[in-house]
């Protein structure tokens, strides 16, 4: 049974106050066939996220996801966004935070006890349990990331989509991370941005590179030569043991 | 002290009553709204809504209706121009924010300097005047106070979710555009609940403080709020007392008192982190 597009984008451009951002898009995502996003900063990574979530419509071309309107199958999407833009200073326990993947369940009033429970179950998951009633912001980097794929989580998606999970994350916990995303890539499609290419290679099969285009690369095809192409630099990579890192100034 | 007891229990002074009364009550919606303001940190968008206030008591002084309902029309217009300027027009927002500002009180002293019978009041509406609280305002402010408790309550988890991260607020389908522009009334509202007791220039003091001090003790948005009540409610009675006690001006001596426990629990903290 061939599987369904969970995402498909056909001839998309996008651009913001005339300077183009994405110029002619077009790909495919099935179900379950996780990909991670590589891309220069600027390059419309974030744009490509915002698309699929219907919160900006292209200029041109179709972007559909589960053959619909983004905006309308916007619930099945889980989003981790980019962790910098928080206020350090917001009391918020960790529940908290992880209610709000669920916020719009309920017209008014508090959350029920099916959405604590869910919450209970995805902390679990991913090994939060112990921390569930201290102040979001006295966790560390890597805590606070797997706090946040819980909030995208929480709302049990069939699409997920993470915007940089592994970075301010230390390497040991990056680790976790991978696993745990590796888990997860069974039960739900998972659309990540990342510049770690040891956790690109691992649990990926598919990359896309963005930088105002959009190519699907196999992983196995990616190469030093790609990785330049995407980066529009020439790039030093660094082989670990188990990373594989990419080191070099993106303007 | 006695001779408060007194006062508060004589016949002549019932404005006295009425506005301690007005300061308990209003202080849950203070307390309340106050933590949304200080933690999506828009207390300079308070700012300007509150002295705007004055263009409208001026206009009503000068039209001759009620100067509470100038006051909350003309808070509420401020609301919606902040509010539509912020969501649509990114830049340059602070710059509109000033100007509401200062045409809302060019606009007040204007009409209150038309106004001949009014002059006198200019610094009891800019300074606040307890002499001034009627029992009709008690009731009115008892009604709204209610009303923005209400909308509060039913709306906590979805303000909680805009404050905190109004993208991912946004990517859940949540209509961040009116959830802010109703958070820009209430706030607009409750503003105007305490005007007549601390004044146009100083109740923005009194929005902020309770829940700044609050920050100190609380990891929950909820516990935030509910500390901001009671030290909204200790400030306000605090102040009155005092004020009546030592004859000194109502407005100024809540504030003073509210700035100087901030203050003093912001050393101590600070210290205690110090130390540890």
């Amino acid at each position: 049974m061939p599987t369904k597009d969970i995402i498909s984008f056909e001839n998309v451009s996008f651009s913001y106050s005339k300077i183009p951002v994405l110029e002619n898009v077009s790909f495919k995502i099935k179900e379950f066939a996780s990909a991670c996003i590589l891309g220069p900063n600027g390059g419309g990574k974030s744009t490509l996220l915002k698309l699929i979530l219907g919160l900006i419509k292209p200029a041109t071309g179709k972007v559909r996801v589960f053959n619909s309107f983004p905006a309308s199958v916007r619930m099945k999407i889980g989003y981790m966004p980019q962790y910098t833009s928080f206020d350090s200073l917001f009391p918020i326990t960790v529940m908290g935070v992880v209610l709000t993947g669920r916020v719009e369940k309920h017209l008014c009033g508090r959350y029920s006890q099916k959405d604590k429970e869910t919450a209970l179950e995805v902390l679990n998951l991913l090994n939060l349990e112990n921390l569930i009633n201290k102040n979001f912001s006295t966790l560390s980097g890597g805590q606070r990331q797997r706090v946040l794929i819980a909030r995208a989580l929480v709302s049990e998606p069939e699409l997920l989509l993470l915007d940089e999970p592994t970075v301010n994350v230390d390497p040991g916990v990056g680790e976790d991370l991978i696993e745990i995303l590796g888990k997860l890539s069974k039960k739900v499609t998972i659309l990540t941005v990342s510049h770690d290419l040891g956790f690109v290679s691992r649990q990926f099969k598919n990359v896309l590179c963005v930088n105002r285009t959009v190519i699907k690369h196999p992983t196995s095809e990616l190469t030093g030569n790609i990785i330049s192409q995407i980066y529009d630099k020439d790039i030093r990579i660094v082989h670990h043991d188990k990373h594989t890192c990419i080191i070099g100034d993106e303007k | 002290m006695i001779e408060l007891f007194h006062a508060l229990t004589a016949p002549y002074a019932s404005f006295l009553r009425y506005a301690f009364i007005v300061g308990i009550i209003s202080s849950v919606p203070f307390g309340i709204v106050g933590t949304y303001v200080v933690t999506k940190r828009i207390s300079y968008i308070a700012g300007a809504i509150s002295h705007s206030i004055l263009g409208g008591i001026g206009a009503a002084l000068y039209f001759n209706f009620s100067p509470t309902l100038g006051a909350i029309a003309s808070a509420l217009i401020s609301a919606f121009i902040i509010g539509f300027v912020s969501m649509y027009a990114k830049q340059r927002e602070d710059s509109v924010i000033g100007s509401v500002w200062a045409i809302g009180m060019a606009l007040g002293i204007m009409f209150i300097s038309q106004t001949s019978a009014y002059t006198a009041s200019l610094t009891s509406y800019l300074f606040g005047n307890i002499l001034l609280i009627s029992r009709t305002d008690l009731i009115v402010i008892s009604i709204l106070s209610l009303i923005v408790l209400l909308i509060c309550c039913c709306f906590y988890s979805k303000f909680l979710a805009i404050c905190f991260d109004e993208e991912h607020a946004r990517s859940r389908g949540i209509n961040v555009g009116f959830y802010y522009l109703l958070l820009l009334c209430l706030t607009a509202i409750t503003i105007v609940l305490l005007v007549r007791i601390v004044g146009i220039i100083m109740v923005i003091a009194l929005l902020t403080l309770p829940s700044a001090v609050a920050s100190y003790f609380s990891k929950k948005l909820s516990s935030m709020m509910i500390i901001s009540i009671i030290f909204c409610a200790f400030f306000t009675t605090v102040g009155l007392g005092t004020s009546f006690i030592y004859n000194l001006p109502s407005g100024p001596t809540i504030i003073i008192f509210a700035g100087f426990i901030y203050i003093l629990i912001a050393i101590v903290s600070e210290g205690l982190k110090r130390h540890r």
